[in-house]
């Protein structure tokens, strides 16, 4: 059947099965694979796109249960050609060492920052308890988040310092 | 992993639904949040020919106040009722209930209709609407039913639940004494099931219990409502002995498996810990209530 709906604010579709996945619609019909499977059982993460804003698993979604929703993947994080907070963050923090867990993660950085700016290292960890990281035991993600949390609170003042975080090299 | 093949529709009417429902029967599974059956469809556990999505019905969601009761929609989030806006005291223990349920991301679109429906004995919100002594208002294309909580568990999986019905509401007696609850949970880490988890809500009438309530997770084949355990408390002021004994006859009420997640002899005890645990905080937050 056909579906359609915003991915990275741009109107995508196409004629799927009732029984795809939305992780399968986004990189197999979308060649969107910034969005990855890890354990296709709900309990991971890798698959996390935002849903309307907030996060969600794309493995436990129909891509017809979606239809005429947005949805923002790993790859409408970055601002042209300029890092996300949360990517500069993660890069500023080597909060990543395979990238496997990252997309979820930085998703749910940024979902977590949009409606928390100012979140304590609990409410991070919170945020982050339904991803899985194997590499980095966590201690970078977090701070990774908490520099994101540190130049988009700056960036709301003076918006020239995401600019300078996002720099990267 | 892909579910095997089945139609989809969506319904943009509650009627439009139960309609499909009533052609259908059986052969066709209602779908809300989707977090529970769509992991069963992807292991081919369920293999409905038509999926009902009700996710989009409107005015199905949100915690209310209406005619002397406190009406929860079946399709309000886990994740709205973990944030805990506009929830009457009296259901105050719904956020923390909430707030261990799966993961953020799975409460930011479960339902908790739709896991009530799904009946699992190790779902949170089974034992809570057996602890508030809860009326389910089912609808049907026929018209509409009320089933009481603790008629509606009929084993693992199994609800008192027609093929063509769909849970429309959750309600309970609003209560103009002070009346509260409490969750406790035990799990291994995030995500897991429960080990063992308690619900429990109290009515006090003056000094004495008028009312009590005790659901328990994962120790049955379905979500137990530990009768024997509620009967100790009404009538009586809740003193250390009072509830020691409830917790007692609640842990005798469960019937846990040995299990990677302990020994039965290990959940039981937990149970009546938690009993206790929880009608403390219950107590405690009820006096705050009247206070």
């Amino acid at each position: 059947m056909k579906v359609s709906m915003n991915v990275n604010g741009v109107e995508r579709g196409g004629d799927v099965e009732p029984r795809v996945l939305l992780v399968d619609f986004l990189r197999t019909n979308l060649r969107q694979t910034g969005t990855h499977i890890g354990c296709d059982t709900t309990s991971c993460g890798a698959c996390t796109v935002l849903l309307d804003g907030e996060p969600v698993k794309s493995c436990t979604l129909l891509a017809v249960q979606v239809q005429g929703r947005s949805i923002t993947t790993v790859e409408g994080l970055a601002q042209g050609a300029n890092l996300s907070p949360m990517q500069a963050g993660f890069h500023e923090e080597h909060g990543l060492q395979c990238g496997f867990c990252t997309p979820g993660m930085m998703l749910v950085g940024t979902a977590l920052l949009e409606r928390n700016p100012n979140p304590t290292e609990d409410e991070i960890r919170w945020a982050i308890s339904g991803n899985i990281c194997r590499c980095t035991g966590y201690m970078n993600i977090v701070k990774a988040i908490q520099h994101a949390a540190k130049a988009t609170r700056a960036g709301a003042s003076t918006p020239a310092a995401v600019g300078a975080a996002a720099g990267g090299e | 992993m892909f579910p095997a093949a089945f139609d989809y529709r969506s319904a943009a009417t509650l009627d439009e639904a139960l309609a499909l429902l009533a052609e259908h029967g059986d052969a066709a599974k209602v779908m809300a949040g989707g977090q529970s059956l769509i992991p069963l469809l992807k292991l081919r556990f369920a293999q409905p020919s038509l999926l009902v999505d009700i996710g989009r019905l409107q005015g199905m969601s949100g915690v209310a106040q209406k005619d002397g009761w406190l009406t929860i929609g079946a399709l309000t989030r886990h994740v709205d009722l973990e944030r805990g806006r506009d929830i009457p005291h009296q259901l105050s223990f719904l956020p923390e209930a909430a707030h261990w349920i799966a993961d953020p991301l799975v409460r930011n679109q479960g339902t908790i209709g739709g896991s009530v429906c799904h009946a699992d004995p190790s779902g949170d919100w089974g034992s809570v609407v057996l602890a508030l002594d809860a009326d389910l208002v089912v609808r049907s294309a026929k018209g509409e039913r009320v089933i009481h909580a603790a008629d509606f568990f009929q084993g693992p999986f199994t609800t008192a639940l027609h093929p063509d019905e769909i849970l429309t509401e959750i309600r309970v007696a609003s209560s103009s004494k002070p009346s509260a609850g409490a969750y406790n949970k035990l799990e291994r880490k995030v995500g897991d099931f429960a080990t063992v988890a308690v619900a429990v809500q109290i009515e006090l009438d003056g000094k004495k219990v008028s009312k009590a309530g005790i659901g328990l997770t994962a120790v049955g084949p379905t979500n137990v409502k530990a009768t024997a355990a509620e009967k100790a408390l009404v009538g009586q002021e809740p003193t250390e002995a009072v509830i020691a004994e409830a917790a007692k006859l609640a842990a005798a009420a469960a019937e846990p498996k040995d299990d990677v997640r302990g020994s039965a002899e290990f959940k039981k005890d937990v149970v009546r810990v938690y009993v206790q645990r929880g009608l403390k905080t219950a107590l405690a937050r009820a006096k705050e209530a009247r206070a």
